[in-house]
């Protein structure tokens, strides 16, 4: 019963995806407004569709209802509820409907905000977002089926993947990385909306700009929370490996970043038009791209899901709009020439063409070591890897440049200073730079690289803190109060300034983090009889005991030791573990001990142990401020949620240039007033 | 619209297009290799963390199995376990694995096996001068060198099926594992 009414909505949904299609443009052709809501209808009908379908997959889930393919490949009996229904995406099929249901919601919501005002523009967008949202349909009722029979039904299954059932940010990991990647369907439905219609004023930048912003969030802390669970879970005290899965979510969120800031541009400037459109365009072909990357088998991954069929659906479906994208793109360019140019090279402007430089560079730089291995066999017929040493050595330069880009641009202004001026605004930002230099030079840093990325980040800390606090004063001066009402009123006038700017302090906060904690790491490894202890930088750990515990669905082997200063003061217990889970057989799944404080994470792993529980070997790793990179992300979102909740109606005043002549095939833009 | 523009556009993606195709139609795990059926390149290396070098004229008459690994590669840490049961089997017998670390530190080639176990000695590479010699193509790949000193089997991808690892080795043993169909 479940599985019918789950395979009949996603069937449904697939219909009715295609009839919304054809209603949306017929009913430009035709100037129907019947028509178009009839198409609205399709969208939020597909919403609930999408719904029951998912709903009813977890209700077989729960129910272990193992007649059903996808129930009999995940489920298991003895795992615990909460479990259960995260593995709702612990699987390609399963995940590809939670897929679908997001983009549904996110075309739902898009479409209800955007009907009054989008015209041919909001139309052609429902027909591109029903198309992408059709493709996901047609994967479920084909290739990517969860609801195939099984016959006999078993009496249980395996469970899920022992890595979703460790930790509990595999419950928050995914679902994040999904609102992130479907949310670029808005922005991109927008634009080929924009570009179909040829409605290519900023009306798409508008519609587009919180959902852009608001995925760009969840991507941010999807792929966070995805080192953070790497961290604590794989047990080599190590976040990133620059795996072609985590490439393939670090791309998008590149472009993403360029197109946050290139749209202020556009925005008070009229410049970037045509590059905006072909940020949102890119992020959404590279979301595509590394689901085809990762789904298809075209590239060995850790992460990779099981190949099949499925990798045809995805390659059709990218040449589908990576080749149509750029047929309208280049189409419209010319009518989406800017309108300004720059006025000074010490600009706010400036400062964002130099983002966008560093950050598209960065884009390529990735994408060339992820698709260098595939390249290189096309061209030449062998194979080669791409490994850290490749990212590490190209990127550091570009992240610390982006470093710096973050100190400069708050503090120039839009169409730029005199250069006089320049001393007066760099002098306390500079004084910053000098003392994190200092800082570091006094902590033991002596690599350049290491250097400038801790100077830049003193510099950008500085520039950016000192945009709240002059701004404080300056109100508390105006209204009076107190610091903190003065504070609150200046982020609330301006919520899409300030929440940039905390966002900024999030990200130097993480760059130092990670700075840090690659520098200054520090490790052991011992093996430890019952009693013994080990002393490793201002700690001592003693190995108390071996013990190991029967759970339902799993065997945790764990060793009891104690953690003292290196003054003999107890600083408490930690308990690293290995995990056996029965079904899934061989090998056990770590789960580090991490004692994490802000100014250092002590991390202990269970590699070995007697199987009379006599000795336990360790690895004891000491990683100074790890902890913010949680925290900075924290900081981040919080910045990037006061951008979005704020501000509301409220649009950034566009500067007018002083008349020039107008260029050959510039079209007259209304005047803004806010 | 811009028609003559959008052409060109097109036409440039489809480089790209038809380079994801090409993807499909190849596993990314299977590699070209002509190293089976050749004389095994000599060999003369140090052994991390010992005072002791390793040469391949020391096991003529024997099998030896060659795994190049990394510590900054993943598969290597998915396939490890597989081949420390596979040489704990053929410990003490005609049979020697050996690991050789491909460009990476001493330090964190040791911390890596310190952490997922050492069940059989890993040799330098200084220059990575016999990975050049063996066309290796990245980490990790294992080859299988029979008791004539012949490369009989070659595979760029982890071993993760230890069966399937076994009945290779036996079949080096024996001599039956010819060169050509045996490299994947």
């Amino acid at each position: 019963m479940l599985r019918l009414i789950g395979l009949a909505s996603v069937a449904a949904a697939f219909a009715i995806a295609i009839f919304g299609i054809v209603a949306a443009v017929v009913a430009v052709k035709r100037r129907d407004a019947g028509l178009m809501r009839s198409a609205r209808a399709a969208v939020y009908t597909n919403f609930v569709l999408m719904s029951v379908s998912n709903l009813a997959m977890i209700t077989a889930l729960l129910t272990h209802d193992f007649s059903i393919d996808y129930v009999a490949q995940v489920g298991s009996r003895a795992t615990p509820a909460y479990i259960t229904v995260i593995s709702l995406w612990s699987a390609l099929e399963g995940s590809i409907l939670f897929w679908g249901w997001v983009l549904s919601a996110y075309t739902a919501g898009a479409i209800w905000f955007a009907r009054q005002r989008a015209g041919a523009l909001g139309a052609y967008a429902t027909a591109t977002m029903l198309f992408v949202g059709g493709f996901f349909y047609l994967l479920l009722l084909g290739p990517a089926s969860p609801w195939g029979l099984v016959s006999p039904v078993p009496p249980d299954g395996p469970g899920p993947n022992p890595l979703l059932q460790n930790h509990w940010l595999m419950g928050v990991h995914p679902p994040l990385l999904y609102l992130g990647y479907v949310g670029f369907t808005v922005p991109f439905g927008f634009a080929v909306g924009a570009l179909l219609s040829g409605q290519l004023d900023d009306t798409w930048v508008r519609l587009s700009r919180k959902w852009t912003l608001a995925a760009w969030t969840f991507l941010s802390l999807a792929i966070v929370a995805g080192m953070w669970w790497s961290y604590d879970v794989l047990g080599w005290g190590g976040y990133w490996a620059w795996d072609p899965v985590e490439n393939a979510s670090f791309l998008p969120w590149l472009t993403a970043t360029a197109f946050l800031h290139s749209v202020m541009v556009e925005e008070r400037r009229g410049m970037l038009r045509a590059w905006n459109m072909s940020l949102v365009v890119a992020t959404f072909l590279l979301t595509i791209l590394g689901t085809t990357i990762t789904r298809s088998g075209i590239l060995s991954s850790v992460h990779a899901f099981a190949e099949g069929p499925i990798g045809l659906f995805f390659i059709s479906f990218m040449a589908i709009t990576l080749l149509g994208s750029l047929i309208l793109l280049a189409g419209r360019a010319g009518e989406l020439r800017g309108e300004a140019r720059l006025d000074r090279m010490a600009s706010r402007e400036t400062v964002f063409l130099f983002n966008n430089l560093i950050l598209t560079a960065f884009t390529f730089t990735v994408l060339l070591g992820t698709l260098f291995p595939l390249v290189a066999e096309a061209a030449r017929g062998v194979k080669v890897t791409v490994g850290a040493p490749y990212f590490n050595s190209m990127t550091i330069p570009l992240c610390v440049a982006l470093l710096f880009l973050v100190g400069v641009g708050p503090a120039l202004p839009w169409k730029g200073v005199e250069a006089r001026e320049l001393k007066t605004r760099f002098l306390v930002p500079g004084i910053g730079l000098l003392v994190a230099t200092a800082l570091a030079l006094l902590a033991g840093v002596r690599g350049g690289w290491g250097l400038a990325a801790f100077a830049f980040a003193g510099f950008a800390l500085v520039t950016n803190v000192r945009e709240y606090v002059t701004a404080t004063l300056a109100r508390r001066r105006a209204v009076g109060g107190g610091f903190l009402g003065a504070l609150t009123g200046v982020v609330r006038a301006n919520p899409r300034r300030y929440g940039g700017f905390l966002a900024h302090i999030g990200l130097v906060l993480i760059a130092i983090g990670i700075t840090a904690s690659s520098i200054f790491r520090l490790d052991r490894e011992v093996t430890l009889r019952g009693g013994e202890s080990v002393a490793i930088h201002d700690y001592v750990v003693r190995f108390d005991q071996l013990r190991a515990e029967q759970e339902p669905h799993k065997v945790v082997v764990y060793a009891q030791l104690t953690a003292f200063t290196a003054d003999g003061e107890e600083l408490g217990r930690m308990y690293p573990a290995l995990n056996y889970y029965e079904m899934r057989g061989g090998e056990p799944i770590t789960t580090p001990a991490v004692r994490s404080r802000l100014d250092e994470d002590l991390y202990i792993n269970l590699l070995a142990f007697e199987q009379n529980g006599a000795n336990a070997t360790l690895h004891v790793i000491i990683e100074p401020l790890v902890a913010w990179i949680w925290i900075g992300t924290g900081v981040v979102a919080l910045g990037a949620l006061i951008s979005l909740l704020g501000g509301r109606g409220r649009r950034p005043a566009p500067i007018r240039v002083p008349t020039r002549p107008a260029q050959l095939g510039s079209r007259p833009r209304p005047v803004e007033v806010s | 619209m811009n028609w003559k523009r959008s052409l060109v556009a097109f036409a440039a993606g489809l480089p790209f297009v038809a380079l994801l195709a090409f993807g499909m139609t190849r596993d990314p795990n299977q590699i070209p290799t002509s190293m089976p059926g050749q004389d095994a390149p000599t060999f003369t290396l140090p052994v991390l963390n010992a005072a002791d070098t390793v040469s391949l004229a020391r096991h003529a008459g024997e099998v030896v199995v060659l795994n190049f690994w990394a510590s900054w590669c993943v598969p290597c840490r998915i396939e490890h376990p597989v081949l420390l049961q596979a040489a704990s089997r053929y410990a003490d017998s005609d049979v020697h694995f050996y690991g050789v670390v491909y460009q990476d530190t001493e330090d964190n080639a040791q911390r890596w096996l310190n952490q997922l176990g050492q069940g059989y000695p890993s040799l330098l590479d200084p220059g990575s001068r016999t990975a050049v010699d063996y066309a290796l193509t990245g980490v990790p790949e294992t080859y299988i060198i029979d008791r004539q000193g012949k490369v009989v089997f070659h595979r760029a991808q982890p071993i993760t099926d230890l069966a399937e690892f076994i009945q290779l080795i036996e079949a080096a043993r024996a001599g039956t594992l010819g060169p050509g169909g045996a490299s994947s």
